[in-house]
């Protein structure tokens, strides 16, 4: 079942739009945010709203990279490994990010805390390195600063804090 | 440094540096914010093509099409089968994700309401009542931004109903992909924008004829719009006279890679990469060794070329092109083997499949290249690899199977001593290098 909260949030933008498929992209960003993935039963949900066949909704949702189809960390790293973060390092934040979490590059850490991603260009390459935690940029990054970044990051989900969604405002999209 | 162009001043950058200079109270008080737009509304719609066809502005997303004559395609008075009007959109491409390019960002978190003035100027210009804003899916920052900048120029009456009184309405709404590079491509993008897979149309029908949402739509990149103000407000004689004959105004040029201040810098375009390079503190790290002067899909200079003035005509002259405005700056201590392969994983990753030749040989490329790198190429290889872009090149859908051949050809023509190397010596082991870690995980990629 899609919640309150996203049908309202999508409501509040259908009179933008000359289609209901318009709708799709945020609706789909939405469902990621709010489950972390975007399920077969939650595509279901999505094509019901927009009354729209479930294929299509397939269709759209494995194109774009940014919807999981599988379920992810809490926290998704995302290190740019693309050119100008690669010739600025980004490998051996990759190692360093690797290690610290004791995943691969594509894994999730065995608590669901942490995924591990290498990301293309961010459009951050004149503070590269460049990497995402969820939805928040960090730049100019050293091994140093991403191992803090990461112990903080840590932290914080064990307090119960939101990590990496600093501008995320519920209700409003977007 | 003198950049030698008595014309040249900052035209979308001035202010970047200073505290507070993306609000709009800073944009109305200090950069005559919001009065080209005044002025505009004024004009006629043709004068206002006219004055941005005299400017020479060239579109900044890549390609270089010249705007006024991009606005002039579109049609007057569009209708439909049933002979009612259609409604013209105009889009923003903000999708920006061609490797190494980073200025569209600046101009988003910093001087967001020049953007925003520029596209309500070209909706009038061109007779459209509503934009969209098409926002690359990682930017929610610089979304949220971009919307509290609308709701300040809603708040002001410069959007909206009867905007200043001249009976114009506009409207500006934002749209987030999500996570494809091809989305830049403005098909694509068109297609995207309507909640679809974003694949490539096929060309003609031209967004001008079909476009978003099946009417008469004008896609232009954030920085073209961004200039638009300016043109207006100083006239096109003075943006004209900064550039060449072919090409007006200024550019931003994102420098990145081995430069020891790498960042975006709005310069003339009577510039040489050279030039360039020492605007961005110089080459770190050791002696310059090749650039890729507009972004990946640019091909790449060896450091002997980089005298090259950076206007359009003179890069593509040296066989290259400006495209997006990112220079990516390469020292000695770099493999191009290894430096090009990142790039061909990238496009491998990011052909959306449509065409056999993309797909398969965006595949090839950077498997070939992956081969070579492990030891196991051969000189054939590299016939072959100028097979597969000759195959390539001119035979799809879009211009992003031209793009993979930019790096693949120029690296093997411009370096082809690297890689006789390097099948020589059994890969990157024998020249004496480990390989990247990031380029061992494979499948990892987003
Ligand atoms: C593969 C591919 C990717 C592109 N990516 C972008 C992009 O990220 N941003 C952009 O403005 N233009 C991009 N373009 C160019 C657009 O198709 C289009 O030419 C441009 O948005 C037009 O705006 P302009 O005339 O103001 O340059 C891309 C083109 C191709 C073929
Ligand atoms: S050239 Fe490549 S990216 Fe463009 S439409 Fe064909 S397959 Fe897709
Ligand atoms: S290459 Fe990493 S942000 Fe552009």
């Amino acid at each position: 079942m899609l919640s309150e909260k996203i049908k309202n949030t999508i409501n509040g933008i259908r009179h933008q739009f000359p289609t209901e498929q318009a709708l799709l992209l945020p609706l789909l960003h939405e469902i990621q945010n709010d489950q972390g993935w975007v399920s077969r039963e939650s595509m279901k949900d999505a094509a019901e709203f927009l009354n729209l066949p479930v294929s299509k909704v397939r269709e759209v949702a494995s194109f774009y990279t940014m919807y999981k189809l599988e379920p992810q960390g809490k926290v998704d790293v995302q290190i740019c490994t693309n050119i100008s973060c690669w010739l600025n390092g980004a490998d051996k934040l990759v190692a360093c990010a690797s290690k610290k979490l004791g995943v691969h590059a594509g894994e999730t850490t065995a608590d669901g805390k942490f995924t591990l991603s290498q990301v293309e260009c961010l459009a951050a390459c004149g503070t590269a390195p460049a990497m995402m935690m969820n939805e928040d940029y960090y730049e100019n990054l050293t091994e140093e600063s991403l191992l803090k970044l990461l112990d903080q990051a840590k932290a914080d989900l064990d307090s119960g804090k939101v990590v990496g969604k600093s501008t995320r405002k519920d209700g409003v999209w977007p | 440094m003198k950049y030698n162009n008595e014309h040249f001043e900052e035209v979308i950058t001035p202010n970047v540096n200073k505290p507070g200079c993306e609000s709009i109270e800073f944009y109305i008080q200090n950069e005559n914010g919001y009065k080209a737009l005044e002025k505009a509304l004024k004009m006629k719609p043709a004068e206002v093509v006219d004055e941005v066809k005299k400017s020479n502005l060239r579109g900044r997303g890549g390609a270089g099409f010249p705007t006024g004559m991009k606005w002039s395609f579109m049609p007057a008075n569009p209708v439909d089968a049933n002979g009612n009007p259609k409604p013209k959109y105009l889009v923003c491409n903000a999708d920006e994700g061609e490797p190494g390019t980073f200025k569209d960002r600046l101009i988003f978190t910093k001087t967001p309401h020049r953007m925003i003035e520029g596209m309500i100027i070209a909706g009038h210009a061109i007779g459209s009542n509503k934009g969209f804003i098409y926002i690359r899916g990682e930017w929610f920052k610089e979304a949220r931004l971009m919307k509290k900048a609308l709701d300040d120029a809603y708040a002001k009456g410069f959007l909206g109903k009867n905007i200043l009184g001249s009976g114009f309405n506009y409207d500006l709404v934002i749209y987030l992909g999500a996570g494809a590079y091809i989305c830049g491509e403005e098909t694509a993008l068109l297609n995207s924008l309507e909640g679809k897979r974003g694949e490539p149309r096929l060309k003609p029908p031209f967004p001008a004829q079909v476009g978003a949402y099946g009417m008469p739509s004008c896609v232009n990149n954030v920085e073209t719009f961004a200039a638009v103000p300016y043109i207006i407000d100083k006239g096109w004689e003075k943006y004209a006279k900064m550039g060449t004959e072919r090409s007006g105004g200024t550019r931003l040029l994102g420098v990145s890679g081995h430069v020891n201040k790498p960042g975006v810098y709005e310069l003339p375009m009577n510039l040489s990469l050279l030039d360039v390079i020492e605007v961005a503190g110089g080459v770190k790290g050791g002696k310059l060794k090749a650039v890729i002067p507009g972004g990946a899909s640019a091909p790449m200079l060896r450091a002997d070329e980089c005298g090259v003035l950076t206007d359009y005509d003179s890069l593509a002259k040296a066989g290259t092109m400006a495209g997006s405005g990112g220079v990516i700056v390469m020292n000695d201590t770099v493999n191009i083997v290894e430096a090009t392969y990142t790039l061909l994983k990238f496009y491998e990753h990011e052909s959306c499949g449509q065409c056999s030749q993309c797909r398969e040989g965006s595949h090839w490329l950077a498997r070939m290249f992956k081969r070579i790198l492990d030891g196991g190429g051969t000189q054939d290889d590299l016939d072959y690899i100028a097979k597969i872009c000759g195959n390539m090149a001119g035979q799809t859908i879009c211009a992003f199977a031209d793009a993979v051949t930019g790096p693949a050809l120029s690296s093997v023509r411009k370096f082809r001593g690297e890689f006789d190397e390097m099948i020589m010596k059994g890969g990157l082991k024998g020249v004496g290098k480990e390989e990247s870690i990031s380029h061992k995980m494979v499948g990892a990629h987003v």
